[in-house]
């Protein structure tokens, strides 16, 4: 299996050490973080204003001004700054970019598993980015799939355990009790639907890489979502496997119009999308 | 529901931390343990020192007494009539108590109690100590035939050691004691006559005088018709109820081995109720024994009628005939308040010549021992729990740390933070479960067969656990008081529940980014 890792934070690219370097001395030591931030987003108020209106109803999902950085004592890493994007209904954005650029912190944000510094996150023109936690979780649960680069299926789980997921999630104990031959029926179907479905009874262990990724693309699937996150889905897996993952990717949005956003560093993969969104040094690089 | 079955999962795939709550179920099984065995000690005992003592005791102050019984009872029966059931007047003396054990001479110290026959069953249950069935239905001071229980009958009958000797004891035993002191006797007259026709022939009239025979002394003293001999065969002095333990003693097999029988003549020395002081000796006939299985008691204490008591010590005022008590045992109904009665009663009698108590002020300090005993053995035992509880801490720790990817994983599917808390609480607390049931289950066992378990052990190491003779049990008494069970078992889980509240709100905090990104 040929093993492309995710580029891992000490193989960050060189630029940011200096750039944090330059800036220091201008930064007070207690809001170093802070005042790289505003200044960026000065910087950045002026394309803010070339944006378009976002307000359209084909976009599910957009962001804008989007800062994130990460702490590390009292030193701030910037890793997002000033990141503007939508995603029409439908559509299958790729978003491309070096390791480290902050592809996945970037999905993170979309698909509300953290909080930005600074700027909005709409879905469906709802802002989501500052809306209580368990809205996340509900929207995380009902409205989002997520796939990740290395599957994140639960050991102790079944493959169709696995898959059932976020419907256990969903209903608590009597609402799955209640639903459990529906649930298990379209559990099922979904991991024939990804051609795995002789292995339902398998714990992950014993399934392959490509295996595993299936029936986590079947378990975001669960629940219907309206928009699938996939942080680099076939970054983990050999050339064969990964083409067949991207297959069922275009497959889905294809004929079920499902919204797909994906991170991937590949550029062959990203070809497969219907548009590409370069990250370079945590901005939007332009054409 | 993925809360119960990933902790179902946890369960069945962890079990590391079924060991840590091994320490859990060990100490509550043993805490059950515990508390059964104390719980039936002190039920035993209770149940005996009250069998033994009235609820409520006026005690005069001095050991001479007070006079007229009846005018303290009618006393009594004026302040707190209502909750009195029954009363009895007694004299309580300090005595000596002479055997004779091989021709030798055995004194021992007791208490010589005299009760009212009539009266004394409605205070205590001392009748359902004795050893004769006729006596346990009424105690009766004249010595039976025979029929003394071979078998104790406090005990299932398949679980007594039979006391072979007791099939004797009674008047046969006594004519055919008496048959061959009056053989000794003549024989030691035959013996002396023949030296002093000796001794005449050789040192003619200086023959010392017969020294007098103490029996024949004790008799006058007794008030026996003068010139008639008491005949010990046909015959027998004031009867004595003795305590078990007084002329017996058991050894550790479980076997009872006795120094004198329903039917031997004892002698008991007393104070007189008079001044100057003055003792007495008095010969008795032992009629029965009683065995309260209190060995404090069953060593030290003897009844003898009231009556005569009374008469011998001289407490019996000879213009009116009545009679001075030193103590009125009173049985209290069910339910009343000892204490509150107790200070009432105080109340109306001066303090400086009588004390009220009840039985728990008299076995107080055993009581509070017990008590004690109970109460320190259960914290260290619930510390040990405790303990366990730490362990349990630790692993939920670690158990917390390898999980965090999954946990990431979860919150990415939208679990709430409460969710994941659920799952680690429903863990411990199904650990606690698992470790206080199995406890619970272990101990209750335990304490069924402890008595087996004892016995087990006293075979393997060739040492009783449970000596019979220092205990007067035949088997450890063991109560299960099911509220105590379920304090024991709740409180195991509680510490099993506290102790997993902190590694799960840890793995509820975990922010779902970090624990995603967690290698
Ligand atoms: N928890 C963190 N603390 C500090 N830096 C982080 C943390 N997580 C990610 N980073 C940094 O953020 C940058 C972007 O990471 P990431 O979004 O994973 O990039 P990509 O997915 O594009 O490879 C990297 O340089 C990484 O070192
Ligand atoms: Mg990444």
């Amino acid at each position: 299996m040929s093993r492309q890792p995710l580029q891992s934070t000490s193989a960050s690219p060189g630029w940011i050490t200096p750039r944090r370097a330059a800036d220091a001395p201008l930064a007070s030591p207690r809001s170093n973080g802070v005042l790289t931030l505003a200044d960026h987003a000065a910087r950045s108020r002026q394309e803010l204003e070339l944006t378009p209106v976002l307000e359209e109803v084909s976009i599910q999902l957009a962001c804008r001004e989007l800062f994130k950085s990460y702490r590390k004592g009292n030193i701030g890493i910037p890793v997002l700054q000033g990141i503007s994007l939508f995603v029409e209904r439908g559509e299958f954005l790729a978003i491309v970019g070096q390791s480290g650029s902050g592809k996945s912190t970037l999905m993170h944000l979309l698909a509300t598993l953290d909080q930005p510094d600074a700027g909005e996150i709409r879905f469906d023109h709802h802002r989501i980015d500052n809306i209580p936690s368990a809205a996340r979780d509900m929207l995380r649960n009902r409205h989002f799939g997520m796939v990740f680069q290395f599957y994140h299926l639960l050991p102790e789980m079944t493959a169709l355990e696995n898959v059932l997921a976020p419907a256990m999630i969903a209903g608590g104990v009597l609402g799955y009790l209640r639903n459990r031959a529906a649930y298990r029926r379209r559990a099922y179907e979904l991991l024939e639907m990804v051609g795995i479905g002789h292995r339902a009874k398998h714990k992950p262990r014993e399934l392959s890489g490509g295996e595993m990724q299936r029936a986590a693309v079947a378990r975001a699937l669960m629940l219907k979502p309206k928009l699938l996150f996939a942080d680099e889905p076939t970054g983990n897996l050999d050339r064969a496997s990964g083409e067949s993952i991207m297959r069922m990717l275009a497959e889905l949005n294809d004929r079920e119009k499902l919204t797909i956003v994906m991170v991937t560093h590949d550029p062959w993969i990203a070809g497969q999308a219907d548009r590409t969104v370069k990250l370079v040094e945590g901005r939007i690089a332009q054409g | 529901m993925y809360k119960l079955l990933l902790c179902w999962r946890y369960l069945r795939t962890r079990y590391i931390a079924l060991l840590c709550i091994v320490s859990v179920t060990l100490g509550v099984a043993t805490m059950i343990v515990v508390n059964s065995v104390m719980a039936g000690f002190t039920h035993e005992m209770q149940g005996r020192l009250n069998g033994m003592l009235g609820d409520l005791i006026v005690r005069t102050r001095s050991l001479d007494g007070a006079l007229d019984a009846d005018a303290h009872m009618a006393k009594i029966r004026e302040t707190v009539g209502d909750v009195v059931v029954g009363m009895s007047p007694t004299v309580h003396v300090p005595s000596l108590l002479y055997m004779t054990v091989g021709g030798e001479s055995l004194p021992r110290q007791v208490t010589l109690i005299g009760i009212d026959e009539a009266s004394y069953a409605s205070v205590s249950q001392f009748g359902e100590f004795l050893q004769h069935p006729e006596n346990r239905k009424q105690l009766s001071f004249n010595l039976r035939d025979e029929g003394y229980d071979v078998l104790d009958h406090q005990v299932p009958a398949e679980e007594a050691k039979p006391r072979e000797v007791m099939r004797d004891a009674g008047w046969k035993y006594r004519s055919y004691k008496a048959m061959l002191a009056k053989q000794r006797a003549a024989d030691e007259k035959r013996l002396r006559e023949l030296r002093e026709a000796d001794a005449g022939s050789k040192a003619d009239a200086s023959a010392t005088p017969a020294t007098m025979d103490p029996f024949a002394a004790a008799a006058a003293a007794s008030g026996e018709q003068e010139g008639r001999d008491f005949d010990p065969a046909t015959e027998q002095h004031t009867g004595i109820v003795l305590g078990i333990g007084i002329c017996g003693f058991r050894t550790p097999d479980g076997v009872d081995h006795y120094l004198g029988l329903p039917g031997d003549d004892v002698k008991v020395a007393f104070p007189l109720a008079v001044m100057p002081p003055e003792i007495v000796g008095q010969e008795y006939t032992v009629v029965d024994f009683y065995e309260s299985k209190m060995s404090e008691y069953d060593a030290n204490f003897a009844f003898v009628p009231l009556k005569a008591l009374q008469k011998d010590r001289g407490m019996i005022d000879p213009k009116t005939g009545v009679g001075k008590f030193t103590t009125i045992q009173i049985k209290l109904k069910p339910g009343a308040d000892a204490d509150a009665i107790r200070d009432r009663l105080q109340e109306a009698f001066p303090q400086q010549l009588y004390q009220v108590s009840t039985w728990r002020d008299e076995q107080g300090a055993l009581l509070a021992a017990v008590q004690m005993e109970t109460a320190v053995l259960n914290v260290l035992l619930f510390m040990i729990i405790a303990v366990a509880g730490f362990g349990i801490l630790a692993i939920f720790f670690m158990i917390v740390v390898e999980k965090t990817r999954d946990i990431g994983i979860l919150k990415s599917l939208g679990a709430s933070g409460w969710g994941i808390l659920g799952i680690f609480l429903a863990y411990g607390l199904s650990l606690g479960i698992v470790g206080a049931g199995v406890g619970t289950i272990g101990g209750i066992i335990f304490v069924k067969n402890i008595n087996e378990v004892a016995d087990f052990l006293g075979w393997l190491t060739g040492q009783p656990v449970f000596d019979p003779s220092v205990y007067y049990f035949y088997k450890i008494p063991t109560i299960i008081e099911p509220v105590t069970v379920i304090c024991i078992a709740s409180g195991a889980m509680g510490i099993a529940i506290l102790s997993s509240i902190i590694p799960a709100i840890r793995a509820a905090s975990l922010h779902p980014v970090r624990a995603l990104r967690f290698e």
